[in-house]
Parts: structure tokens; sequence; C-alpha cells
């Protein structure tokens, strides 16, 4: 029972973040583009007031998976590196925790083009 | 018909997108795909990952994944339903990532693949990145004002 | 005030056309009449703009075969695309052996190219001239929007780019003949919505239409069929209300070619086909053999073309546009 509605409030959370997305693309002239800038700024603003790390404790991945979290995430290595070393760690820390992601997409992206070509549309 | 009135007469009668449709989709699919992403993280933390690790794997699990199904061409065909229901997770900078060097890999792997892979993904790591600097430095600040 | 309207004195007759399409073309509503198509829209080639090529190409060599001649016949080919620099014809033409003139006018480049093509032949400088264009899906993608690979969702006004070449050969044979041309103006009206190039293209057609009637003793009700290319289904609304509110009736006859290339319900294209392959095929493979089995006698036809680039776009320019006039008497 617990586990359910563990995943319930990861799928109701994690939906929300793309619901709100979907209605700003809609409704208004923003461009999806700006839509994500916006979702990771959100993220590195939100997690540097304290709400973000009880909303990841609360929905799991419904919050770490969105481009929020990756924002908490960049948020969050700064904060540790600061507490650590100082104002350098403004710079150092930014990718301590996110550079994990970042390398992945790169790399997969590039072992996606050794493989793939673009195709057709249908 | 001046500039303005044709502008808000073209407004007026465009069909707009269909946005209850829309936003059931995204708000399903994108729950979804976190659903996905805890599935890994338990999972890894089953096998006896610590914490943060296995949140870090659970993202590159969708990394993985999604560069996957944007080099078989079944991606864009999911997110043509899903709309932000995939843009707004991670699974959204993956494939700008790998459409954008599948899609370049014709103009070389330096000049093209290379030069072009951040071409659409570019703008959140730029601007993540200013806002994380700009935290770190009033985060430094409020640290030395109040110890 | 001058007419501005050109009549050709004498005027050339099209002795043939040739088409070649993509898959989603051929599964269209006119799929069977184009004479050549590519299942997986490579032709062969490794890249989409050599693809694009390389069936620009075929529509040109098919097409001079048809009209029963050789490339040592033909006195000059006129031709356009899409992709910068005019690549895409550039390249295909390299290794014909014929002088080249490269268009640019979007979507309207195939009535450019007949507009050019009949003034040439008129006034005596070709004996024969061959008019080609075309788009492909996959390279236009690559260079006004995303990788195609990438997951994004289209408004419902958004057009989809067809794959395909039309050649035309004007000459001294043929039942179908180039009357009059009017060039078009460029018309910006401040549409800045790539996903709403009908839009933005609406206005240039009502200019050059409303400037023909004005200027021609000929009505509406004079013509067969009105086709325009390719305004799609939101630019085609607009253009009949608009051409309506100025006394100009054009419901009964109106057609466009991105709405008859695609099934629009079925192919999810949402406001139905572009590109400078749209009305070139739809033209070469639909129109003119119509009039020329007799069924359509007077024919107006409206190249419309958007002329911005993705630069200008980001600078938050509008899109200007411009549509060319070319009157078909069979």
């Amino acid at each position: 029972m617990e586990i359910a509605l563990k995943y319930l409030i990861v799928f109701l959370v994690g939906g929300t973040f793309s619901f709100i997305a979907q209605v700003v693309i809609d409704k208004t002239k923003v461009t999806p583009a700006r839509v994500l800038v916006t979702y990771v700024c959100v993220g590195v603003f939100l997690s540097a007031i304290g709400v973000y790390t009880p909303l990841k404790e609360f929905a799991n991945a419904g919050a770490s998976v969105p481009l929020t979290g990756f924002g908490s995430l960049i948020a969050e290595g700064v904060r540790r590196a600061v507490d650590e070393r100082g104002l350098i760690g403004a710079l150092t820390g930014v990718f301590s925790l996110t550079s994990g992601g970042i390398a992945a997409a790169i790399v997969f992206g590039f072992l996606a083009s050794l493989i793939f070509s673009s195709k057709p549309k249908r | 018909m001046k500039k303005q009135e044709y502008i808000e007469y073209v407004e007026d009668r465009a069909k707009k997108s269909p946005i209850v449709k829309n936003c059931i989709c995204a708000f399903s699919i994108g729950g979804l795909i976190c659903i996905i992403g805890q599935i890994f993280l338990d999972l890894y933390s089953f096998w006896g990952l610590e914490k943060q690790d296995a949140s870090t794997l659970a993202s590159i699990s969708l990394i993985f994944l999604t560069a996957l199904l944007t080099g078989i061409g079944v991606f864009d065909n999911i997110a043509r339903v899903a709309g932000a229901g995939t843009l707004v997770p991670i699974t959204g900078f993956a494939n700008a990532i790998s459409s954008q060097a599948i899609d370049t890999k014709s103009e070389g792997y330096v000049l093209g693949v290379g030069a072009k892979m951040f071409t659409i993904a570019g703008p959140v790591l730029v601007f993540s990145t200013i806002s994380g600097v700009l935290y770190g430095v009033i985060y430094y600040i409020c640290t030395v004002i109040w110890g | 005030m001058k007419s501005q309207i050109i009549k050709l004195n004498n005027p050339p007759k099209i002795s043939s056309t040739y088409s070649v399409v993509g898959h989603l073309e051929r599964q269209g509503p006119l799929g069977a009449l184009f004479d050549e198509f590519c299942q997986d829209d490579k032709f062969g080639k490794d890249t989409w703009e050599q693809a694009e090529s390389e069936m620009q190409l075929r529509a040109v060599q098919g097409a001079i075969k048809r009209a029963g001649l050789s490339d040592c016949n033909i006195d000059m080919l006129l031709a356009g695309d899409l992709l910068n620099q005019c690549v895409g014809s550039n390249y295909a033409l390299a290794s014909i052996d014929i002088p080249y003139l490269g268009l640019y006018g979007a979507c309207s480049t195939c009535a450019e190219g007949l507009t050019l093509g009949a003034c040439l032949y008129s006034g005596g400088m070709a004996e024969y001239c061959g008019v080609v264009t075309s788009s492909h899906y996959c390279s236009s993608e690559r260079q006004f929007r995303f990788p195609l690979e990438y997951g994004g969702q289209r408004t419902p006004t958004a057009q989809w780019t067809t794959t395909g070449s039309g050649a035309f050969v004007l000459g001294n044979e043929g039942k179908v003949k180039i009357c009059e041309a009017m060039i078009g103006k460029v018309i910006d009206k401040g549409i800045k919505d790539i996903n709403n190039m009908g839009a933005a293209m609406a206005p240039s057609a009502i200019d050059t239409l409303t400037r023909y009637f004005r200027n021609s003793n000929h009505s509406p009700k004079d013509f067969d069929l009105i086709v325009t290319g390719d305004l799609g289904y939101e630019g085609s609304e607009i253009l009949k209300d608009l051409l309506l509110g100025e006394g100009v009736d054009i419901r009964e006859n109106h057609t466009d070619c991105g709405l008859l290339i695609f099934k629009r319900d079925e192919q999810d294209v949402h406001a139905g086909g572009s590109g400078c392959g749209c009305s070139a095929v739809v033209m070469a493979s639909h129109i003119v053999p119509r009039m020329e089995a007799g069924e359509l006698k007077n024919v107006l036809f409206l190249g419309t073309g958007a002329l911005m680039s993705p630069t200008t776009l980001f600078q938050g320019g509008s899109i200007p546009a411009i549509s060319h006039l070319v009157h078909l008497e069979a």
C-alpha cells in the first residue's frame, strides 16, 4: 500500500510539472526552449530557497526527473562546494552533481550518431 | 487591412491546439516517465547503491533509453502526442542532444556532431550554470555575513 | 498606373512535365499520378541534401526525355529550391550540360520560374526552356526547424514540407499555353509565426489577385480553376474570406496545391503541404494533365512564397511573402 502511494505521488508530481509546461506552451507564445530554460532556473531558485529538497524527499523521482530537478542538483552542488571551499565553489560546484547526466547525454548522443541515421517521417 | 488588425484577425481565426487533450497527454506521459525513473531508482537502491548514486544512475538510464528511442526513430512519435510530457523530464534534454547528434553526422563528427550537439540543449546548460553560479555567489555572501 | 500584367505575345506551351515525389506524397490522394517516387525518400543517396538534388535531376531528365528532346536542345534551365544558396539545384544541375539560372522564391519558385521562362521564350531568347523546382521534407526541416528525430509538437496551422520535384519544358509544342503572368510584390503583414505560414502568405496572394482582376478585364468567373500553391488550409480560408470582403468571390473555383497533395485528416500534416516542390508536382501531374485532357480551359496559378530565414525570425522579424501569378490556357 505504502509503495503504491509513493508511486502515485511520483506520478502526480511529475505529471504536474509537465502539465504546467503544456499549458504555458499552448496558451502563450512562449517557445518550448524558453519554457525549459525557465524550468531549470526555477529549479535552481526553488532549491536555493530550500523548497525543492523537501519536495524531492516527498515526491522522489517525480521531482528529480523533470528539468527542475536538474536545476536543483546544480544549486545543491554549488551549496556544498561553497560550504567546503568558499567562493570558488560557486564555479566548481555547478557540475559536481550534474556531470553524470550531462556526460551520459553526450556519450549516448554520440553513440547514437555512430549507430543510427535519421529517417523520413510518416 | 492594417498590420495590427490583420494579426488580430489571424490569431482569432487560427485553430487552437487541442489544449485539453494535450494537457492530459502531457500530464500522464510526464508522470509515467517519472514512474519509470522511480522504478530505476528503487532498483538501484535495492542493489545497494547509495541514494545520490542511485538517483544519478536512474537519470542516466532514462537518458540511455531516450537516446535509443531517438535513434530507432520512435521518440519523436511519442513526443508528438506527449508534448511537454516528454519535454520537461530529462528525456527532453537527452532527445535534444541525441537527435541533433544523429542529424548532423552528415557534416562529420567534429564539425557536425561535435559542434552542433548542443544547438538545442545548450540554452538549458548556459542558463542553469549562470543561475547556479549566481546562487553560489549570493550564498557565499550570506555565509560570510551571517556565518 | 501601369497594368503590371505581362502579356505574352508569343506564348510558350508546356511541352512536357515530369514529377518525382517521396513516399508520403505517393500515399496521398494524387499518389498514382506522379511519375516516380522513392520509398525511403533517400533516392539512393547518403544525405538528404543529395537526395533532394537527385530528385531534381531525375525530374529534369524525365521532362526533357518526355518532350522528345535531349540536353542540347534546351537553351536554359530555371531552377530553385528551399535550401541555402540554392544548393539543391546547384548540385543537381552540375551533371547537366545546360545553361542555368538559380531562383529563390520559397514556395512561389515554380510560378517564378514559369513566369521568367515564358518571358524568355516569348522574347525569342529561348526555343526550349526548362523549369524545375524541388523541396525535401528532411533537408528543409533540418534547415528551418529542428533535427528530424527531435520530439516536438506542431500547432494545427503548421504546414508540412512536401518531398517532391516537378519539371516543365516550355516550347513550341503542347496543348497548354502560358498567356499571361504577373510578378508579385513583397507583402509583409507582420505575421511572425513560422507555424502559420499560410496566414503570412495569404495577403500577398490577395494583393496579386486583386491587382490582376483590377487591371485585366477578367473576373474570377472566367476561370475554371484558381490554384494557389501553397497556402494550406489556413491560408486558403483567409484568402477566400478576405477576398470576399473586397467583393471578389473565388469560393467556387479555388483550390490549393497544399490541400490537394495530402489527405489532411489521415496523414497528420496539419494545415497541408508546402515547399516549392508541392505546387510543382501538383501542377505537373494533376492540373496541367487535366488541362491537356480538356477538363479545364482557363486556369490561374498563384505561387505563394514565405521569404523568411531562421535568423530573421530569431531576431524578431516578421515573415514577408510574395505571390506570382501565371495564367494558363488550354
